[in-house]
C-alpha cells in the first residue's frame, strides 16, 4: 500500500513508523524543514518538505497513485483541505485526524473518515502532567459515548465524597480512579474521591458540560 | 437578506459596507475585535468576536438564520473549512469564499462552492491593463 501522510508531528511520525514496519510505502509531507531533517534521520528518505495543502506538492508526492491519504496535522482546516484535494485526485480513502471533536460532523458530511487523536491525548499526558480542572477527551465511541479524563481540583465539589454520593449526568460512569501516586483502582460505591485524583469517566458526548460541572465545579468552559 | 461575513479585513469590511448601504442586515465575525475599526462610521450591522470555524461561535452570530455567508479571512483553508461548515452543517443557501491559491480555488469550485480568487482575477486584469490598456472599473 502507498500511504501519504500530511503532517510530520508525533502522530504522523509514529504512524509512518508503524506502516513502514509492516512493509508499506510511506511518504510524510512536512512543512517545517527542521522537522523534515529530524524525521529523515529516523526514517530515511520517507519524508518530503512541503505543504500538503498545496495541490502541486501533493502531485509531486504522487498523490494520484496513493491508496490512502492520512491528514494528521494539528489544524482541522488543513486536514480537511488535504483530504479534499486528495479525493479530487482520485485517492480512494482519506482519513483525517480531528483535533476539535466538534468538527466530526463536518468531516462526516464531506465523506471523510476521521479519528479523534487519542494518541495525541495520551502522548501529551505522558509529556506533561495534566493540569487540574481539565477535562481531556480520550476516545469517542460510535454509540455516542465518550471516554474522558478529569483531574479533580482542590475546589472540586466532590472531594471527600464517596462515588455513591456523587450525582452524575445520565449514562455517565466513573470507571477508573488513579490516585496522585499513580495507583489505578476500579472504584466501588464506597471509594472516596480526593483532589488530585484522575478519573476516567464514560459519558454521553452531550453531557460533558454537566459532567464538568459535577466534578470540577466551575461553569467555566460551559459555553466553549 | 441576512448576511454573515467572516473576516473583517479590507475585503470583509468593504463587502459589509456595500451591502449595509443597500439595506441588508449584516453581521461581521472576526477573531480580533480591533479588526472592526475597518468598518465605516455609521455602519448599522452587528459585530461579534469569535472564530468562524467554530460552530458555537457561528451559532452565536446567528448562522441558522443567515441567507448568505462570506468567508474572507486571510487563510484559504480556514475560508474553505468555514464555508463547508456553513453549507453542510447549517444549510446556508449562498456561501461565497475567497481563495488566494488559484489551484485550490478550482478544486473547491468543482466541489460546489462559490469561490473567488483575487490572484487569478487580479493577474488577468493587470495583464490586460498592460497589453490592452484596459482600465478596470471600480465596481459599485
Amino acid at each position: 500500500m502507498y500511504v501519504l501522510i500530511a503532517g510530520g508531528g508525533k502522530v504522523g511520525f509514529y504512524l509512518a513508523q508503524e506502516l513502514l514496519q509492516s512493509n508499506n510505502e510511506v511518504l510524510i509531507l512536512e512543512q517545517d524543514a527542521g522537522r523534515v531533517a529530524a524525521i529523515t534521520e529516523e526514517l530515511g528518505e520517507n519524508v518530503m518538505h512541503g505543504d500538503g495543502c498545496e495541490a502541486t506538492t501533493l502531485d509531486a508526492a504522487g498523490v494520484a497513485r496513493a491508496d490512502l491519504v492520512a491528514a494528521v496535522t494539528g489544524d482541522d482546516e488543513d486536514n480537511l483541505v488535504v483530504c479534499e484535494i486528495a479525493r479530487s485526485r482520485g485517492v480512494p480513502r482519506t482519513i483525517a485526524r480531528i483535533n476539535n471533536p466538534k468538527n466530526e460532523l463536518l468531516f462526516k458530511r464531506r465523506g471523510i473518515e476521521t479519528t479523534i487523536s487519542a494518541t495525541h491525548a495520551v502522548l501529551s499526558q505522558i509529556e506533561q502532567e495534566l493540569p487540574t480542572g481539565e477535562m481531556i477527551p480520550l476516545l469517542q465511541m460510535h454509540s455516542g459515548l465518550e471516554l474522558v479524563e478529569i483531574k479533580l481540583p482542590e475546589t472540586s465539589p466532590v472531594s471527600g465524597r464517596s462515588v455513591r454520593e456523587v450525582l452524575l449526568p445520565p449514562e455517565s460512569l466513573i470507571s477508573l480512579v488513579v490516585d496522585p501516586g499513580g495507583v489505578p483502582r476500579i472504584p466501588s460505591g464506597d471509594t472516596r474521591l480526593n483532589p488530585g485524583d484522575a478519573l476516567v469517566v464514560v459519558t454521553r458526548r452531550e453531557s460533558s458540560p454537566l459532567l464538568r460541572q459535577a466534578l470540577i465545579g466551575s461553569t467555566h468552559g460551559l459555553d466553549t | 437578506m441576512n448576511i454573515l461575513i467572516m473576516g473583517c479585513g479590507r475585503l470583509g469590511a468593504r463587502i459589509a459596507m456595500l451591502l449595509d448601504e443597500q439595506g441588508h442586515s449584516i453581521t461581521v465575525i472576526d477573531t480580533n475585535a480591533s479588526a472592526f475599526r475597518r468598518l465605516p462610521e455609521g455602519f448599522r450591522g452587528r459585530v461579534t468576536v469569535g472564530n468562524g470555524m467554530d460552530g458555537t461561535a457561528l451559532e452565536k452570530a446567528g448562522i441558522q438564520s443567515m441567507d448568505a455567508f462570506f468567508a474572507v479571512t486571510q487563510g484559504d483553508n480556514r475560508n474553505y473549512f468555514a464555508s463547508q461548515l456553513a453549507r453542510e452543517v447549517y444549510g446556508v443557501k449562498r456561501v461565497l469564499c475567497r481563495i488566494y491559491d488559484p489551484v485550490r480555488e478550482g478544486i473547491f469550485r468543482d466541489l460546489g462552492l462559490e469561490t473567488f480568487s483575487p490572484t487569478s482575477l487580479g493577474a488577468g486584469i493587470m495583464v490586460d491593463m498592460l497589453l490592452k490598456g484596459a482600465v478596470p472599473s471600480k465596481g459599485s
